[in-house]
């Protein structure tokens, strides 16, 4: 058993990266997630790591990709709009095949929007974002208990698939705090040697980490193919959901990471009113976690979607069940977010509507 | 005194113009690399220009960097490997346009890293457009009239804008138009290196170097053209030595 402590959830997450053995943290201001780089900056130089306090988003993304290149855990942090200027140095590591962990704390959009938690930057985080065929392992924390978790398990995925990792948030699960088990850092896998590190070439051939291809017969459709091969193991390994009560439910709500969360207490609502309702709480964004939902479109009639945005992770609950059942919307940009009440109204409104179709 | 091919450097004939200043820039970063016995702890940046493909040509641990972010990318690697040798390797569109923030304040939190910074006044790699260094008056295949005061503004002068930050060490203005330029530039880049292993902080050497290919001129003209022209508007020497 770890220590039980109320934090913050950007200092949770800060404090399981340096327990996690982030080493390197660069990171430009922006609300709501400051007490990330605030809190990295006197606890990594306290754990022998380095805080810079970058000139902007672009530069601190490709002192990432410095500090990855020399073979150090590191993670950078921003929330929507400086997470729009990342996405040049994201793309550059993931064709690079470079570890590092980037946390978005998403704000509402577009522009520079509000600093309400939104989930608007759904696309932008599971779609790719920058330019080119590449993904990031996108994790959705809906506790702090799973912010402190899966922040640590976030450096063990991108050191083992060597690819950046996104851990999406949002200024709610940043500004909140609840109390949360402080378990010690378990590896969740043996890490491979990092044998690409740039240390200087002493008694080994150089080295060189490069992402132009142009080689005419090991070039990039290869490098592609190769990348979209990791790609598809990385779906075979990773498929992370919180499934609740959904066995023998017919009106199943999606959402992830906040919106997920509220909405498990819609469902225990509704179940209270004797609706059948589940909840499919997806926490890998990509890889989806297209079997639980497959399966779930098995057996529910209908599924309800809740975000924070004005529709974009419903696109893939329907490519997940194939469209084989109708999905309903809630949800709402801007800094929006839905109280159990306007989801359980919602819930009994579809419960009506398909007692009376019947 | 024999004239050896120095180990730093690849045995790999390189696609640079003929007349290009990048091989001889090339040449005395090797040189240098092997004559401080440091090219087993050496990690240098590639640039976003004509220079893309320096890996190709140094025989050293290289990372490629998005345009203009290499100072941002040795900044990340030499905070976490103190005891190496990081270099950056930049162009003039790459250091002075695109990476202008990277560059000044990689200069400003004075990281302990040497940048060579060769400037040939244009956008090679691209086809010659204008670079922030394009002299006045200076056509190129987007100022097509010459560069203009009032339109583009003036040239950016590197080493006079960095001068005035307190965590620069050590600033050059050197050539490669001239034999005696050369042999200037190669004391000038030994200088940064060794600022570098003595711990001095942030140093650059700036190179003009020659592009007849996109100034549409003769080799032997380019020449003429950074000693009559370039020097004028960049003269050569040291800006700051602390």
């Amino acid at each position: 058993m770890g220590e039980k402590i109320l934090l913050k959830g950007n200092e949770l997450l800060a404090e399981a990266a340096v327990r996690a053995g982030c080493r390197f943290f660069a990171g430009y201001p922006i609300t709501p997630q400051n007490e990330i780089p605030e809190y990295m900056s006197w606890r990594l130089p306290q754990s022998g790591g380095v805080f810079i306090q970058a000139e902007s988003e672009l530069a601190a993304i490709n002192m990432l990709f410095g500090a990855s290149a020399a073979g150090t855990r590191c993670m950078t942090s921003s929330s929507s709009p400086g997470i729009s200027l990342k996405q040049e140095g994201i793309s550059y590591i993931a064709a690079a095949e470079l570890p590092c962990v980037i946390v978005n704390m998403q704000r509402g959009g577009p522009g520079l929007g509000n600093i309400r938690a939104s989930q608007a930057d759904y696309f932008q985080s599971v779609k790719g974002g920058g330019h080119g065929d590449y993904r990031l392992i996108v994790l959705a924390p809906g506790t702090l208990q799973e912010v402190y978790n899966l922040t640590m398990n976030a450096f063990d995925y991108a050191d083992f698939w060597r690819n950046p990792v996104l851990i999406l948030g949002d200024g709610i699960l940043a500004q909140m705090a609840e109390p949360v088990e402080m378990e010690p850092y378990l590896p969740l896998m043996d890490i491979p040697t990092k044998d690409y590190v740039l240390d200087g070439c002493r008694g080994r051939a150089p080295r060189v980490i490069k992402t132009l291809i142009l080689h005419p017969n090991i070039g990039l459709v290869v490098h592609n193919q190769n990348l979209q091969t990791k790609y598809r193991k990385i779906e075979k390994a990773i498929q992370l959901c919180e499934d609740y009560q959904t066995a023998d439910a017919e009106i199943v709500i999606a959402g992830y990471g906040i919106t997920g969360r509220i909405a498990k207490g819609a469902v225990k609502m509704a179940r209270k009113k004797g609706i059948r309702a589940g909840l499919l709480r997806p926490i890998s964004l990509w890889p989806f976690p297209r079997e639980t939902f497959m399966k779930t479109a098995q057996t529910a009639k209908q599924f309800l979607v809740v975000e924070m945005s004005e529709g974009q992770f419903i696109e893939d609950v329907k490519l997940a069940i194939e469209c084989r059942r109708s999905v309903e919307f809630l949800g709402q940009g801007g800094g929006w977010y839905p109280t159990q009440e306007v989801i359980l109204e919602k819930i009994e409104h579809m419960a009506a509507q398909a007692k009376g179709g019947r | 005194m024999e004239f050896l091919h120095p180990e730093s450097l690849s045995d790999k004939q390189t696609h640079y113009c003929p007349g290009c200043g990048h091989g001889i820039v090339h040449r005395l970063v090797a040189e240098v690399i092997d004559e401080l016995d440091i090219r087993e702890k050496t990690i240098a940046t590639a640039p976003v220009g004509c220079a893309v493909m320096f890996y190709d040509y140094m025989k050293f641990d290289i990372i490629e960097c998005a345009h203009g972010r290499s100072p941002a990318v040795a900044t990340g690697i030499k905070r976490m490997l103190p005891d190496r040798i990081v270099f950056t390797y930049q162009g003039d569109g790459d250091l002075a346009a695109i990476g202008t923030a990277e560059t000044i304040h990689a200069a400003n939190r004075g990281e302990n890293i040497t940048v060579i910074f060769v400037n040939n006044a244009i956008y090679g790699m691209t086809g010659g457009q204008m670079a922030p260094t394009t002299l006045l008056g200076q056509q190129t295949t987007t100022t097509p009239g010459g560069r203009g005061k009032h339109q583009e503004g003036g040239p950016v002068r590197v080493c006079e804008l960095l001068s005035s930050l307190d965590g620069v060490c050590y600033l050059e203005r050197t050539s490669v138009s001239s034999p005696k330029d050369v042999i200037m530039a190669k004391r000038a880049i030994k200088k940064a290196f060794e600022n570098q292993i003595d711990g001095k902080g942030y140093s650059l050497v700036e190179v003009l170097s020659m592009c007849p290919t996109d100034w549409k001129l003769a080799p032997q003209d380019a020449v003429k053209f950074i000693n009559d022209e370039m020097k004028k508007t960049f003269p050569l020497g040291v800006f700051k030595d602390r």
